[in-house]
């Protein structure tokens, strides 16, 4: 019994670990999810140790000898156990809980990246600045360099919403009138995932987004590319596609910079193609999801604020599908 | 007055006929009539049943949500239908379920503790279960077509505005549950009442069993926690009715303040359910052992500190809404500090069982007690854990904090409730359950709870956030949810095998077994229909262990009440802290008129809530009017002498001020309307706290000049006036007086007349309820006055009536008491608040 007990306890932190999925808060990739992971590791020791004495004194009261029940059976056990002993672990954890709260990143004084995200129902509005700080607008994904702090302005558009990158950070709700504002580190390059934390109504399961850590050059070359305008389409299908595009009316609701599409109720477009998901990390990024997408989406995210378009031919959808995927 | 001799147990020979006598007055409604029964067993019988099956019913809406999650991308639930369905198990377990069925193990075992024959308010008590049945039964079935609200339990603004939840759904949640509230207040006031003044003679507080401290503790938790959730859906449905912007941002409101209204009643309310349960495990486990409770006054400390402590630490709900750092260590100390009281309890009950005479028996309610220490120590530890800002970043709103939450409540009350059904049973039933179904129970519900819940802290770990209707494949949780599904069945096998056994051996009514476990408290007592046959004078914590022959001298009517010397219901008012008797309470029998109350109370919230107004305002008028009639019979007239109670002591039948049950009901109402109106004024100064700039806010007008206040003051203070006159000038009895119904006019009037004059000073000056938060908080103001106004012109009339009949007079005083208690509270409220509308802009202006 003890034994086995034994094995599992050792055994439990390389389960853990092993199956920290791309939104684990135990697998971190971020120096404040690591102080985090570094406490709940204590604390769920502690635990486990202090649950451990709890059973075995029960234990102990139940089946043990004369002897030891007399000495379990007075008032003395409820003031060591009861009082003193919570009285100092919880004093001595609460500490520890100040330094993890107050902790500042290392390196300091390096200027922090600062990224502007809106929550909406159901997706994510993601704003950059360029170094002479003209707004770079997309959705559903954002990019950060690795090693170098960053802020994030975290409002919402409608709703209470929470933005949750769990491999990176603790969550921070975005609340109407009010603007929260989350500073976090990256400690490894990688890819991992996010996830609103606050139900949000409707397709609230429906809103994540995947975070991307690249290295600071990486990152600016990114940026610079991602703040241009769309890549003009090449082929027949693609410019048939950017006629239905103008044509249907997409550009009242989207932006796609460089063409005449300036809306700003759903996502910027400018550079879909590029990126790992669409729908807020509902589907893979592919032709033939956006397609789905255009014509199937409220069966796809429910009660998302994109009407259905059955309008398209199949030779239409697939052209506008192409041009969207070639958005890169 | 009771400090002549007695002769407890008295040795004078009992009539002849007593006891039938006691049967008839006592009998129990048949047929059709058994709607009208007000007697606790039989009502408290059927307040759990009615719990029971909404636990089940929630429960059943638990194994949807489990069939749903228990493969990636399963469409087994559409997403509309399971936002309703999380939103009612939610509602329903802690509204419908949990907050009900701790109240009605009050009002079965709180008159048998206490071996009075009945709680102080019949009536009250029947009418709060048949308004929660009735309401509870609508909210429930919405799920059925559509209706239900799907804003999740704590129906965070701005989610549950109308122009995010534009249907009726949130409305049957905010109307629905708020009448429910109703109920639970009405149904604490006669827990609080009951406690302090129906205790056997000579049950001083420090003897009292700890479940009637903790119904006393968890029914003041009530009487603070409820009004501020009471206030929050009173300000959400009348923004969604009227469009006065509270929660409303981009108008001065903020929805931050329904949180922390939400949650000053939320976290409390996580220790209403807990509190009575760990009392009945502090019942059982001296019984299991046989040896007093080791630390009963640790105990009783730890019940006051919890519930104490359990009022400051409700931001601990909101660590994630980017609180400052200050806050956020004061909160998280301050959770931390409540685990203490936990920890006392649990050490205490350890120490019981190893103190024990014997060895601890294993019964299935020890089963189920020790179940609970195990579930309940893991929920308090991932609680520690969670207190902890920086981890509850990661674990908040995760699956993480749903095993939390579902270890400390299923473990802190689901388990000790099945406990206390095998253990009490034989005190209501010929048969006790079957102690052989009891351990598959036990094992198939212990094993599928820990099955179910304990991998959701990895699933929450593992980035699983709570109230997702699907996940996609590929995450790590997928084994881990099928692993909670299936134990979310073997939980259901156990309930059922319970409900198979229950339908099996529950039989209630006489005779019961003869104190099966040989427990040492009242309720072990032989029982008829009017309680027990005496009401014994008490001298220890375990009556039944330490006073011999107590049991046959009960029995045998040697203690007090043996008959009925009023020839009606009756029950020993004692003092409040040493159990001193002070009068014989005649109390009221069943009756149609609270029946009728409730059900149309229930139906004038329920028409509301589908806007069916004129229906529903004739409801009002109808619910008004029976409870006028309910009432009608209660402060009868004073008989001339007091009758003896046995053993020579002769009580009083009539009191009145601050002696009488009535009076302490009616000042536990007034705590209730403080509590409601200090989380107003928390709100008021809580939206100035969010628009510092100017206050009042561009837009709307500083409060008008000062002849406003003054002539609304001066109308309070006329009131106030009008009704100690009044009580001066009652009548003696028999004769006739008509000034004082005048001055009881004259002192509504002013009240009403007040607070009308107070809004009209706002509306002339310009002020809009619908353009700033601001503006509509003043109004609120003046709704929340208006209603008390409202309310005591309702008994103001009701009462001039009655004197007017000569029911009112020089001794008969009750009724005019109350109404008169009533009005001094609404005028006091009303100048309070003058002072803070008008002084306060100019204060800070």
């Amino acid at each position: 019994m003890t034994k086995r007990a034994g094995i599992a306890a050792r055994a439990a932190p390389l389960l853990l670990a092993s199956c920290g999925g791309v939104q684990s808060s135990l697998s971190p990739q971020g120096f404040e999810a690591e102080r985090v992971a570094t406490l709940f590791w204590v604390m769920t020791i502690g635990s486990g140790v202090i649950l451990l004495g709890a059973l075995l004194a029960a234990g102990i009261a139940i089946y043990g000898p004369a002897g030891w029940r007399r000495r379990l059976g007075g008032e003395g056990i409820i003031l060591n156990a009861g009082v003193y002993l919570p009285v100092a672990v919880l004093s001595a954890l609460l500490v520890y809980g100040f330094v993890v709260l107050r902790a500042t990143n290392p390196p300091s004084g390096i200027a922090a990246t600062k990224i502007a995200i809106v929550g909406e129902r159901w997706w994510w509005r993601v704003q950059y600045r360029d170094g002479a700080g003209h707004l770079i607008e997309s959705a559903n994904e954002i990019r950060i360099p690795v090693g170098r702090p960053v802020e994030i302005e975290l409002t919402s558009a409608d709703v209470i919403h929470s933005f949750w990158a769990p491999k990176l950070a603790g969550k921070l709700d975005m609340i109407p009138g009010r603007k929260n504002v989350l500073r976090l580190q990256a400690k490894e390059i990688g890819v991992s995932r996010g996830q609103c934390a606050e139900y949000c109504g409707g397709a609230h399961a429906l809103m994540s987004l995947y975070v991307i850590v690249a290295p600071e050059p990486e990152f600016e070359q990114w940026l610079a590319y991602e703040g241009g305008a769309a890549a003009a389409p090449a082929t027949e299908q693609t410019r048939e596609g950017m006629r239905l595009f103008g044509a249907n009316g997409c550009g009242a609701c989207h932006a796609i910079r460089g063409t005449s599409a300036a809306g700003v109720v759903g996502p910027d477009l400018t550079h879909i193609g590029g990126r790992m998901s669409l729908a807020a990390a509902t589907l893979p990024n592919d032709e033939a999801a956006i397609a789905r997408w255009i014509s199937d989406n409220q069966h796809i995210k429910p009660g998302n604020l994109m009407p259905p378009y059955r309008i398209f031919s199949d030779r239409e959808l697939s052209a506008l599908s192409a041009y969207l995927a070639g958005l890169r | 007055m009771t400090d002549e001799p007695r002769e407890f147990p008295s040795s004078t020979p009992r009539p002849e006929g007593e006891v039938e006598e006691l049967r008839r007055i006592w009998a129990r409604p048949e047929g059709l009539h058994k709607l009208t029964a007000v007697n606790n067993t039989d009502i408290g019988l059927f307040y759990m049943g009615a719990a029971f099956l909404f636990f089940h019913l929630a429960g059943v809406l638990a194994l949807l949500m489990r069939v749903q999650l228990s493969r990636p991308d399963n469409t087994f639930l559409g997403q509309e239908f399971y936002n309703q369905v999380f939103t009612v198990h939610c509602s329903t377990m802690m509204f419908l379920f949990a907050v009900p069925a701790v109240e009605a193990l009050g009002v079965i075992l709180l008159p048998q503790m206490l071996a009075a024959r009945d709680l102080p308010f019949p009536r009250l008590s029947a009418f709060a279960i048949w308004a929660y049945v009735i309401g509870g039964l609508v909210f429930f079935s919405t799920v059925f077509y559509d209706l239900a609200p799907n804003g999740g339990w704590f129906m965070y603004p701005p989610l549950t505005l109308t122009t995010y939840s534009p249907g009726d759904n949130a409305d049957f949640w905010l109307l629905g549950i708020g009448f429910i509230e109703i109920s639970a207040i009405a149904g604490a006031i006669e827990i609080v009442v009951g406690t302090l003044r129906t205790r056997p003679p000579g049950m001083s507080l420090d003897k009292m069993p700890l479940f009637a401290w903790a119904m006393l503790i968890f029914a003041a938790m009530i009487v603070f926690a409820f009004p501020a959730v009471i206030l929050a859906t009173m300000l959400l449905e009348i923004e969604r009715s009227f469009g006065w912007p509270f929660f409303t941002a981009a108008r001065g409101g903020d929805p931050l303040l329904w949180q922390h209204l939400f949650w000053f009643f939320g976290h409390p309310e996580v220790y209403i359910i807990f509190l009575p349960a760990a009392a009945l495990v502090s019942m059982i486990v001296p019984t299991m052992a046989q040896t007093p409770l080791v630390g009963y006054r640790l105990n009783v400390v730890a019940l006051i500190g919890t519930g104490f402590f359990s009022f400051g630490l409700w931001v601990h709900h909101m660590f994630a809404t980017g609180l400052p750092a200050l806050s956020l260590s004061f909160f998280s100390a301050a959770s931390m500090t409540v685990a203490i009281p936990s920890a006392i309890q649990v050490f205490s009950w350890i120490a019981t069982i190893a103190a024990g005479r014997e060895r601890f028996r294993i019964t299935t309610p020890s089963l189920f007690v020790l179940g609970f220490l195990f579930i309940f120590a893991i929920g308090g530890l991932t609680g520690v854990m969670v207190a902890v800002a920086p981890f509850d970043f990661q674990a908040h709103d995760t699956y993480f904090v749903v095993a939390h939450f579902h270890y400390v409540l299923i473990g802190g009350m689901v388990f000790p409730l099945f406990a206390t059904y095998y253990y009490w049973a034989p005190m209501v039933s010929r048969n006790m359950l079957s102690e052989k179904l009891g351990r598959w129970v036990f094992w198939l519900i212990f094993l599928g709870f820990n099955i179910t819940f304990f991998p959701m802290h990895i699933t929450g770990l593992l980035g699983m956030p709570r109230r997702v209707w699907t996940y996609p494949a590929g995450m790590g949780w997928d084994g881990l949810n099928l692993l909670s599904t299936v134990g979310s069945f073997m939980i259901a096998a156990g309930a059922l095998l319970f409900v198979i056994d229950l339908v099996r051996r529950l039989r209630p009514g006489e005779p019961t077994p003869e104190n099966p476990w040989n427990a040492g408290t009242l309720e072990w007592l032989v029982t008829d229909v009017y309680s027990t046959r005496t009401i014994p004078h008490v001298t220890s914590r375990e009556p039944l262990w330490d006073q011999p022959n107590l049991y046959a001298d009960v029995e045998a009517g040697r203690y007090y009440l043996p008959g009925a010397p009023t020839g009606g219901r009756e029950t020993i008012v004692t003092s409040p802290i040493e159990g001193e008797p002070q009068y014989v309470i005649r109390m009221i029998g069943p009756g149609w008129a609270h029946f009728f109350a409730a059900v149309f109370t229930a139906a004038c919230f329920l028409l509301l809530t589908i806007k069916l107004v004129w229906p529903a305002l004739a409801c009002f008028v109808l619910a008004i009017l029976s409870c006028f009639v309910w009432v009608w019979e209660l402060d009868r007239e004073p008989l001339a002498e007091p009758v003896d109670i046995g053993g020579g002591i002769k009580l009083p039948t009539y009191v009145s001020g601050p002696m009488s049950h009535a009076w302490w009901a009616m000042v536990v109402l007034m705590l209730v309307a403080g509590s409601l109106y200090v989380t107003f004024v928390f709100s008021y100064l809580y939206i100035w706290t969010v628009a510092p700039q100017t206050y009042p806010p561009i837009g709307a007008p500083m409060p008008p000049a000062f002849e406003w206040p003054f002539a609304s003051g001066a109308l309070m203070v006329a009131s106030i006036v009008a009704f100690k006159e009044a009580d001066r000038f009652r009548p003696q009895p028999g004769a006739k007086n008509l000034l004082a119904p005048l001055l009881i006019f004259v002192g509504a009037a002013c009240l009403l007349a007040g607070v009308g004059i107070e809004s009209l000073g706002h509306w002339r000056a310009g002020l809009s309820a619908t353009e700033t938060s601001y503006g509509a908080m003043v109004y609120m103001a003046s709704i929340l006055n208006g209603e008390l106004a409202f309310a005591t012109a309702l008994m103001a009339g009701y009462t001039l009536v009655r004197f007017i009949l000569g029911k009112v007079d020089a001794v008969r005083r009750t009724t005019f008491e109350c109404t008169a208690l009533l009005s001094y509270y609404t005028a006091g409220q009303t100048l309070f608040g003058l002072a803070l509308i008008h002084g306060f802009p100019h204060l800070i202006g």
